[in-house]
């Protein structure tokens, strides 16, 4: 046996081991990466599930019109005036008759949401003939209370309920007058200071019309500009110039796009802030790589041949491209548009730089009406003390990323069918 | 008329006028014999008329609502006596937004002074007049040119070269929307930027240990006249992306290594994209993530052994961006090590060498230009990264290294100038815009540096 193989043998087993050693990293990393996938997803669910449900107390509510100083129901203004906590801070004192005292008092009348007034007017004006009647209602719960119920024993000592409002809310739940019913005000209304009242319809519909005013813009000019970066442009300075350009500006921080709008769309041309208009430009901008670059991709997997035949049958360049290459192409350019839609609807820090950061409790009704987007209500929630509003962007959390999911399994979809292998 | 309803009109037309050019162009092919007989089809006859009827009118539209605003304020505040004149950009702001407000019916007439209110009402018949002229001349030029187009259609007439040369035209224009995007990022970031290094000296800001941008609203006020320095935020930004980098690097390298090298198809289809769903993860979640939940925990963790962690630690905000930017990494790092030819790692595997010994001497040091720009990639992306920082990272300038203590980034400081109440004029807002700037330049060199070198190890192999 030679001498070098005597040494080979010799730290076989070393190399053998570095080799397991090697391997292990790899896993090991790969488990880190998943892990934190896995520990983000769960940690989310875990904190944002309850904020679907809420609960409801059960109480019996004389339509008292004097209470309500309401005399016609018909009558809008006087509808809108009502007293209508005044009806629940009795039906609440009847239903607990040995609270006394002003303090103890308002502390009852606080396990109320002051939502649940609304609800009792539109009541009203939809019946008109409940005024005088009582009727045995499901109001919705204050949020603090909500939390108690919602909360484990252990958890309920923390609660922000003092001692007496704890023993009303659990007398209520023993004797079954307080019922979870799924949160419909998280669907149906916009931004609140009242968690229990808040939804993301608001943000829902900003997000919508920020993303038709962005996929109306990006998506025609990103598949100009790369029709005309693939088949027309001349290999010239001026073209590699637009080359560089777009290849930087899909590695620009997202923010310098919203310093962009601020100074240039909202500060020269006068825009309002806050508006999805501005806050689709901006993000158009910002997207406006991405499709450019997918479409050129899709443009380019475009065979020779099929233009080679076109222009051989006397199709102008033009026709060749309008007429075959772009159909062609559009599978891809689809998926591409898509992503960038995906990629857009997450963004967060350009928008804030425009102002769709307001509170704002109205819901839009067009690109021009200031509203806020999905991902910065979750923004905004997040950065509210109170412990609901945690949960509520939670549950924003997992409506934004069921919608990113939704956008790119059909992007995945879209390619898989209507991509043509040549 | 209103913007909606006049586009509408244009609408109406422009399909107007591209039917009556198809009309034509089939009526001038009869007598010859049919649409052979005419140069091109009749649906470019149609389509010239088109555009010849839409272009010019968009064109004046859009001029138009630029600049009308601007005039029209002009001509109002002109009218205004002298005495009323504003002096500085406040008091302009000031007395525009109240003749708008009496314009626009929020603030009651006699609220105000008489010349105000007699300029909301200038302001009014103004704006009147302007959407009056604006109507009749898209109108007139929509008539004009459709009428031209009409006149013009001959059977000799190259009407498909006329289309698909305004057409190919469109097409560049889109193109260079790019580069229109890059100057208007460098005008506004430099604009604003040189304005501020009016108020503050480039020295203070770049080199200044100092940063607390409160400044005095009003001259009378005893404030602090602000502090400029920005070395801590490029100290608090460095240190939360040197903590993203540890943990992206090791972990997207090796995951890439073994997900190219060692993993079978079925672990690789499954593995990268469920790696890739990290970077599909919007950043506000991770900011979420960050702040409620790991920021708490390493808290905890940090006074369960005796050590004293702000809730605001620099290694939450870093951790959690380092995970972020793994797959940044990983995709990067693969396409490099898949790219190595795989007769270099026959040759060393026949030589006798283990496979991780192949990776460590031979694809590694191959692929490690491209490995180099991937990192450099991710780290612009580290640097520029905003929500993460935003939500897990502290506000007070903090020049420390120590990763247990809150830090602010340039970006953190970017959001919380320009968000809230903020006069366009001040220092404070304007520092935003300088900061803008830096964060420009440099992920911009890094940017073009990464893509170099990508660039040049690519052409090794071909």
């Amino acid at each position: 046996m030679s001498e070098t193989t005597e040494k080979v043998r010799k730290t076989l087993a070393r190399r053998y081991r570095a080799e397991k050693r090697f391997k292990a990293f790899g896993i090991g990393s790969i488990g880190i990466g998943l892990m934190a996938l896995v520990l983000l997803f769960t940690d989310i669910i875990g904190k944002g599930h309850s904020a679907f449900v809420e609960y409801e107390i059960q109480l019996p509510i004389t339509f008292d019109a004097e209470v309500l100083d309401v005399s016609d129901p018909r009558d809008e203004d006087e509808l809108n005036y009502g007293n209508y906590q005044g009806v629940i801070r009795d039906a609440l004192a009847e239903r607990f008759p040995t609270v006394e005292g002003r303090q103890d008092t308002r502390a009852l009348n606080q396990l109320v949401s002051t939502g649940a007034g609304y609800a009792l007017r539109d009541m009203l004006r939809e019946e008109p003939t409940l005024l005088g009647e009582t009727r045995t209602l499901w109001l919705l719960a204050d949020d603090d209370v909500d939390l108690f119920l919602k909360a484990n024993e252990e958890q309920r000592e923390d609660s922000r309920l003092n001692e007496k409002q704890q023993a009303w809310v659990a007398e209520l739940e023993t004797s079954g007058e307080t019922r979870m019913v799924f949160n419909q005000s998280l669907f149906s209304y916009g931004d609140s200071r009242e968690p229990e009242q808040a939804g993301i319809l608001g943000a829902i519909l900003g997000s919508l019309f920020t993303m038709i005013v962005t996929l109306v813009l990006s998506f025609p000019v990103g598949v100009a500009a790369a029709v005309y970066l693939e088949e027309f442009a001349p290999k010239n300075k001026f073209t590699d110039f637009i080359e560089v350009n777009i290849n930087n500006l899909a590695a620009v921080p997202s923010i310098i796009f919203g310093l962009l709008g601020l100074a240039v769309i909202i500060g020269l041309f006068g825009l309002p802030r806050s508006v999805p208009l501005v806050g689709g430009i901006v993000l158009t901008l910002m997207t406006l790589p991405t499709v450019i670059i997918s479409s050129r991709a899709a443009i380019k997997a475009v065979p020779p041949s099929i233009r080679q035949a076109a222009m051989g049958l006397g199709a102008s360049k033009m026709q060749v491209v309008l007429h075959h290459v772009l159909p062609l192409a559009l599978p891809g350019m689809l998926t591409g548009a898509i992503i960038g839609m995906a990629q857009a609807l997450g963004e967060t820090a350009p928008l804030l730089m425009i102002g769709m950061v307001a509170f704002i409790v109205d819901l839009p009704a067009g690109p021009l009406d200031a509203a806020t987007v999905l991902p910065v209500q979750i923004y905004l929630w997040a950065d509210s003390p109170e412990q609901s509003f945690e949960s509520l962007a939670s549950a924003a959390i997992m409506v934004l990323l069921a919608f990113l999911i939704t956008m790119n399994t059909l992007a995945v979809i879209l390619r898989k069918r209507l991509e043509r292998r040549w | 008329m209103q913007t909606g309803n006049l586009l509408l009109l244009l609408v109406v037309m422009v399909a107007g006028a591209y039917y009556l050019g198809l009309r034509r162009s089939f009526a001038l092919a009869r007598p010859l014999g049919g649409i052979r007989h005419l140069h091109s089809l009749p649906f470019y006859f149609a389509m010239r008329s088109a555009m010849w009827c839409a272009i010019p009118a968009l064109v004046v539209l859009g001029l138009w609502l630029a600049f009308d605003d601007s005039i029209i304020r002009q001509q109002v505040l002109a009218s205004l006596p002298a005495e009323l004149q504003p002096t500085d950009a406040s008091s302009y702001n000031l007395t525009l937004s109240k003749i708008q407000n009496v314009a626009s019916g929020a603030l009651p007439v006699n609220f105000v002074e008489p010349p105000i209110a007699a300029a909301a009402e200038h302001l009014q018949s103004l704006r009147q007049t302007s959407a009056m002229a604006l109507t009749v001349v898209i109108i007139v030029l929509c008539m004009l040119g459709g009428a031209w187009a009409w006149l013009k259609v001959s059977p000799q007439l190259r009407a498909r070269q006329q289309v698909e040369r305004v057409l190919q035209t469109l097409f560049m224009l889109c193109a260079t929307v790019a580069i229109l995007t890059t100057v208007g990022i460098v005008m506004s970031v430099l604009f604003e930027s040189i304005r501020f290094f009016g108020k503050v000296p480039v020295t203070d800001f770049l080199f200044g240990l100092q940063w607390s941008p409160q400044t005095a609203l009003r001259a009378d006020q005893v404030a602090s006249g602000g502090a400029f320095g920005a070395v801590p935020l490029f100290m608090g930004t460095m240190l939360i992306s040197a903590i993203a980098l540890l943990v992206a690097v090791p972990v997207g390298l090796m995951s890439a290594i073994y997900l190219a090298e060692y993993a079978s198809n079925r672990v690789r289809t499954v593995a990268k994209p469920a790696l890739e769903v990290l970077a599909g993860v919007p950043t506000v979640v991770y900011g979420f993530f960050a702040a409620l939940t790991v920021a708490p925990f390493i808290r905890g963790l940090g006074e369960s052994v005796g050590l004293d962690v702000a809730s605001e630690s620099a290694l939450a905000a870093g951790l959690v961006m380092g995970i972020m930017i793994i797959p940044f990494v990983s995709s990067l790092a693969d396409d490099v090590i898949t790219a190595v030819p795989q007769a270099m790692r026959d040759g060393s595997l026949g030589l006798g060498a283990t496979k991780s010994e192949t990776i460590k001497k031979v694809i590694f040091p191959a692929a490690l230009p491209g490995i180099m720009g991937g990192i450099l990639l991710a780290a612009s992306r580290a640097i520029g990264e905003t929500m993460i920082v935003v939500m897990a990272a502290g506000l007070a300038a903090n020049l420390t290294a120590n990763p247990l203590e809150a830090v602010t980034t340039i970006t953190v400081q970017i959001v919380t100038l320009l968000t809230g109440d903020q006069e366009f004029d001040s220092a404070k807002t304007l520092a935003a815009f300088a900061l803008g700037l830096m964060l420009f330049i440099t992920t911009l060199v890094m940017n073009i540096f990464a893509l170099h070198i990508v660039k040049k190890y690519r052409e090794q192999y071909d």
